[in-house]
Formats: structure tokens, C-alpha cells, sequence
């Protein structure tokens, strides 16, 4: 994955120097930010979440768990120093906009999964002043731990509070070391990475590999045959924040 | 011309050596965190940006407000100015120099700080910020020493420093507009998510460093033999009257836009600074105290008997500083990130090894001052004997 992470550096930073030197700024701009409707072809990853499914069995952590394990994701117990990929939050913190009064404090407070939502527009990537974060062309929003130099301008920018810094050492944190993924220094931000390493080999990703209730599906967007978009058209789905035009890719099944 | 800062009184050593002590602590402190991360520091996953980044924000201002000295000098030729432009560019050089040290030492990787070199990225407003900030001190670098030359030597300054002077003016205002930008460009949090911000920190600048000069004049009038003379301290006064009554006025819009409309996740954030949130009130009595130091300013400034007389003017300026210090040096940074956007309330604490670290910053800054108007007024012949 490492070897990948390279190559396609070294590929992106050919491009923007040709697109520099053929065309202003601004253009070069437009170009690393392509939006769904300017590229229609070519592969967009998404994630379609059930949320009903996901509920079926309480405290269920399985996805956590082994997204933990995947990718050796420290278990710090001091809340504010947590660095967390995919977890739970109650359901009205995650769609502040889906207010519903008059349904049961139980339906509200009920959990729904976060992690990153792999904006089309991903606001951390347009603050990112390393290009350590950017958006790869299936739409998989990336990290580089070897340039970030910890600014936390992505923490700020990020409207779903999806990003993580390592406070401190996360190594003395990891309970089971996979020897496959590296690890992380202090000082740098990390979050979901959609599995790039498992979906480049053609697996799904752990945490929709872990789940039972096969709550979790993911898929091709611009395939209108794929698993993801038959479940678009059969059910309501909704999105965090909308309304901020950062385009999310995670779709919640209601 | 270095050496004029070699020679002091025992008054002049005793400072220089609590200064030094002061940053001897900060930078053991900062090896501290060095070694374990910046969770030494009070932040937290939904509380990111502290102490470190606000003073960054607050000093930007102070280097931007030296444009309220020069402007008038170089663009309306108020004579009354001559003798205190150097000290209004002396003072940006010190501040942006605590802004670099204050972002550099917020940075979770320093080593690998040459990256946002490395990989320019115009999209970034970092990027830009980094450009404006280390611009403005290379001009002020280079026109203070050239004016100061010149003087020296007891000619006129060349000609061709003015347009580099006329060019430091807009300059400035861009240092502190980028600066605003940082934060007013995020969709996600609301609120910083103003349009005002910029004119906000350019009005809060314009009055909290004019205020500082008038301070530092008459400091400087009391422990040595310079005398900027009363008119420039009132043309100074009048500037950050203006400001300050601009600033407020921005204050009371921001507020009346998020409480009128009354949309809860902007109202929420200014709970969380004037009343609290879910109980948690740290910030509560600093934003009180600091309306009330902005009240007590603007009656002892606009009131033109107690502007002009300097013993209440001084107080004005403290009050001035004061409020302008906690609205950005405390409240404006933290209360962006609370509540988070999972709306969560965490408390935000500097720990003791950060408020070393920062005080060691601001030693340094009062070191570059006390320096620089050492050199410059040693080459007046107006140190005190």
C-alpha cells in the first residue's frame, strides 16, 4: 500500500505541474476538484449503512472492533486524547438537522455510525496545507502520515468531527499489533480510509467484512448496477449535513 | 549598530536577565512537549486549537495595527508621527516573529514544518497566511533598518524605501484579512463562519496596537529620555477611540444577527461565552470581564477630558488591550470548536507547561522590543544616563 501511496503521488504531482504549466491557478484548481456531475465516468466508492439492520443487535461492536485491529488503532482511555476511525453516536447528534419532537428519547439517543463520510468535496483536503490529505479519484479522501505535520486545520475544517490527532504515542495503545499496517507517530491526524489497502486488492473493506447483519454495503456509484445504487432506489437515504455541499458518500438507509 | 544593545544600566540588565529566565523556562517546556506530543497541552479531540493558536491570532493584530502609525506618516504626512514610526514597525517585527513562534510551536510534527514549503498549496489559506506573515516581517525588517540607517547617519532615507513603505500599508491589512480568513472560510463551524470576521480583527487591531504604542510611549518617556510629545500619543488616542467604537459596534452586529435570527447551533456558541453550555462556564467570566474592560474604555476615550488627560488615557489603553486580548486571545479561537460538531461541550484548560511555553513566546517578543528600542533610541542619544 505504501508502494501505491507513492506511486500515485508521484503521479499526481507530474499532473499538477503539467496543469500548472499549461493553465492558471484557478483552472488547476477546478481540476483536483472534480465534482460528481463533471465526472460521470470511472469508479466512485460509497458506503450505503442500514441503519435499522445496524441496530438489530445492541452493543454491537464488531465493525469497530475490526477496524481497530485492521489498522492498528490505539485504545486510549482518556476521552480527550481518543483517536476513533468508525464508532457510535446517538442519532440526533449525528443528524442535528432530523429533528423529530416528538418521538421517543429512545428513538433519538439510538446509535448511528460515523466515520468519515469521504466528501466529494472534502473541506480537510481544500484546508490541507501539505496536500497530506486529498481525494483520490475514486473519491476515497486520503491520508499521508509521513507529510502531515500536525496543523489540525483538517480537525477544524471537518463538519463531522471524523478526523483524530495522536495527542500522544499511540503505539503503548495497541492492543493486537498488525505487523501488515503501519502504525502512527504522535502528531499526526488520522481517520477512515475506506480499507484502500483491502478494496485496492479487490476485498471489501474489514469493518463491512466484520458485520453480521450485513448492515453495511459498499460499492460503485456510478454503477447503476451495483448493490449500492439498487438500495439507493428502493429506500430513503439520507446524508449528514447536506446542506454544507461537502457531498458526502456515506448514505444512511432510514 | 548592534552593539548600542550591549550597554545598559543595572535596570536595563535586571529586565534583560528575567526575560531570558522566562524564556530558559518556556523552551525547557517546549522540550517537554517535544518529547511526548501536545497532549501535554489542555487540547482534546473536539477542543484542537488553544491557547497557542489564539495568541497567534491576537499578535497578528498588534503587527498589523504598526500600519496606524505609518498611513498617516508616510500618507497624510502627519509630522507628529516622524518620531514613532520606527517604534510601530519595530513592534510588528517582535509580533509577527511570537506569531511564527506561536504556530510553530502548536505544530504536532515541527520537524517537518518545511513542508508546507515543500508542497505549496494555494488552496490552502495557510499557505497564504505563510506568505503574508513572513512578507510583513522582511518588509519591516528591511524598512526599519533602512530608515533607522539613514538616520543614523544623519541623511535622508533613499528613495526607493517609499514604495516598499507604501507597500507595507496594504500589506498589513492583508496579514490580519488572511489571518480572519483561516477561519471564516470553515463551513463548519458557525461561528466563525461570519463575513464580519475580517473587519472584526482589523477593527480589534486597530485599537488594541495603537493602544499598546500610547502605553509603550509613555514607559518609555518615564525610564529614558525620549519624548514623543503629547501630540502624537492624542493622534494615537483618537485612532484607537475610532477602533475601539468600530470594534464594539462589529461585536453588538455579530451578536444581533445570531440572536435575532435565533438559529441554535449560532446562538449556541455565544451561550457558551457569555452564560455557559451544559454547566461549562470557563470562559463565562472572562467575556464578562472583558465588556465590561470595553465599556470602561470607550467612556474614558470618547469622553475627550479623560482622553486628553494621560493618567485616565492610560487606563483607557490598558482596558482597550485587555478586552481586545480576551475576546481573541481566549474566546474567539475556543469557542469555534465548542460545541463540536457532534455536539459535544468539552472543557478546553491551558496545562502549566503550555502557559510556560507561551509566556517564554511573549519573553521573546518583549526581548525583540526591548532590543530594538535600545538600539534605536541609543542612536538618538536618548537613553537615560
Amino acid at each position: 500500500m505504501g508502494e501505491d501511496r507513492r506511486s500515485f503521488l508521484k503521479l499526481a504531482g507530474l499532473a499538477a505541474l503539467c496543469a500548472a504549466g499549461k493553465s492558471s491557478l484557478s483552472r488547476l484548481e477546478g481540476s483536483a476538484e472534480t465534482t460528481s456531475v463533471e465526472a460521470p465516468k470511472g469508479v466512485r466508492r460509497a458506503m450505503v449503512v442500514d441503519l435499522v439492520k445496524c441496530l438489530e443487535k445492541d452493543d454491537c461492536t464488531a465493525c469497530t472492533e475490526a477496524c481497530r485491529r485492521a489498522h492498528n488503532v490505539p485504545s486510549i482511555p482518556d476521552p480527550k486524547h481518543e483517536v476513533k476511525w468508525i464508532w457510535q453516536e446517538r442519532f440526533r447528534d449525528v443528524f442535528p438537522d432530523e429533528e423529530a419532537p416528538f418521538a421517543a428519547e429512545a428513538l433519538t439517543a439510538r446509535p448511528a455510525l460515523v466515520f468519515c463520510n469521504h466528501c466529494d468535496n472534502p473541506p480537510c483536503a481544500r484546508v490541507c496545507p501539505t496536500q497530506a490529505t486529498w481525494k483520490r479519484p475514486d473519491g476515497i479522501v486520503m491520508m499521508d502520515w509521513h507529510r502531515c505535520i500536525g496543523c489540525r486545520y483538517c480537525m477544524a475544517a471537518c463538519p463531522y468531527g471524523s478526523r483524530s490527532f495522536n495527542w500522544e504515542d499511540p503505539r503503548p495503545h495497541i492492543k493486537a499489533l498488525n505487523r501488515d499496517f503501519p502504525t502512527r507517530t504522535k502528531g499526526v491526524v488520522e481517520k477512515c480510509t475506506f480499507c484502500d489497502e483491502l478494496i485496492d486488492k479487490g476485498q471489501p473493506p474489514a469493518c463491512v467484512a466484520a458485520c453480521k447483519e450485513k448492515a453495511m454495503t459498499f460499492g460503485d456509484l456510478n454503477d447503476p448496477g451495483s448493490e449500492v445504487r439498487r438500495l439507493l432506489r428502493s429506500r430513503f437515504a439520507i446524508r449528514r449535513k447536506p446542506g454544507l455541499g461537502t457531498q458526502p458518500e456515506i448514505y444512511y438507509l432510514v | 549598530m548592534l552593539e548600542k544593545a550591549l550597554t545598559g544600566g543595572k535596570g536595563y540588565w535586571r529586565w534583560v536577565t528575567l526575560l531570558l529566565g522566562l524564556m530558559a523556562l518556556g523552551f525547557l517546556s517546549y522540550m517537554r512537549q517535544f518529547a511526548t506530543g501536545l497532549g501535554i497541552t489542555g487540547l482534546s479531540r473536539d477542543v484542537t486549537w488553544g491557547l497557542y493558536i489564539a495568541q497567534f491570532t491576537f499578535l497578528v493584530g498588534v503587527a498589523a495595527s504598526a500600519v496606524m502609525v505609518v498611513l498617516p506618516y508616510y500618507l497624510h504626512d502627519w509630522k507628529a508621527f516622524g518620531k514613532i514610526t520606527i517604534l510601530g514597525e519595530f513592534l510588528a517585527i517582535a509580533a509577527v516573529t511570537m506569531c511564527m513562534l506561536f504556530i510553530f510551536v502548536d505544530m504536532g510534527q515541527p520537524t517537518r514544518v518545511v513542508n508546507i514549503i515543500l508542497y505549496p498549496t494555494p488552496h490552502s489559506l495557510m499557505f497564504w497566511d505563510m506568505i503574508s506573515l513572513s512578507g510583513y516581517l522582511v518588509l519591516n525588517v528591511l524598512i526599519s533598518h533602512v530608515t533607522l540607517d539613514a538616520e543614523r547617519k544623519g541623511v535622508k532615507p533613499p528613495a526607493w524605501i517609499k514604495p516598499v513603505i507604501i507597500l507595507s500599508i496594504p500589506w498589513a491589512i492583508s496579514i490580519h484579512t488572511v489571518t480572519a480568513f483561516l477561519y471564516s472560510g470553515l463551513a463548519a463551524r458557525p461561528f466563525w463562519l461570519t463575513a464580519i470576521l475580517a473587519p472584526r480583527f482589523l477593527a480589534s487591531a486597530f485599537s488594541s496596537g495603537p493602544a499598546l504604542l500610547i502605553l509603550m510611549c509613555l514607559i518609555l518617556r518615564r525610564i529614558t529620555r525620549f519624548d514623543p510629545g503629547s501630540e502624537p500619543v492624542q493622534k494615537l488616542a483618537l485612532i484607537a477611540t475610532y477602533a475601539m467604537s468600530i470594534n464594539v459596534f462589529f461585536v453588538l452586529m455579530e451578536l444581533f444577527t445570531a440572536l435575532y435570527s435565533g438559529i441554535p447551533e449560532d446562538i449556541e456558541h455565544f451561550e457558551f461565552l457569555f452564560l455557559g453550555l451544559n454547566g461549562r462556564t470557563t470562559l463565562v467570566p472572562w467575556m464578562w470581564a472583558a465588556e465590561i474592560l470595553a465599556v470602561t474604555a470607550l467612556v474614558l476615550l470618547i469622553n475627550p477630558r479623560t482622553r486628553r488627560k494621560e493618567s485616565t488615557l492610560a487606563v483607557g489603553c490598558v482596558a482597550v488591550f485587555l478586552s481586545i486580548w480576551i475576546e481573541k486571545g481566549l474566546g474567539m479561537v475556543v469557542t469555534g470548536f465548542v460545541p463540536s460538531p457532534l455536539g459535544k461541550v468539552t472543557t478546553y484548560v491551558p496545562t502549566v507547561p503550555e502557559l510556560l511555553i507561551s509566556l517564554g513566546i511573549y519573553a521573546t517578543g518583549l526581548l525583540l522590543i526591548t532590543l530594538f528600542y535600545k538600539i534605536a533610541l541609543s542612536l538618538r542619544g536618548q537613553v537615560a544616563a
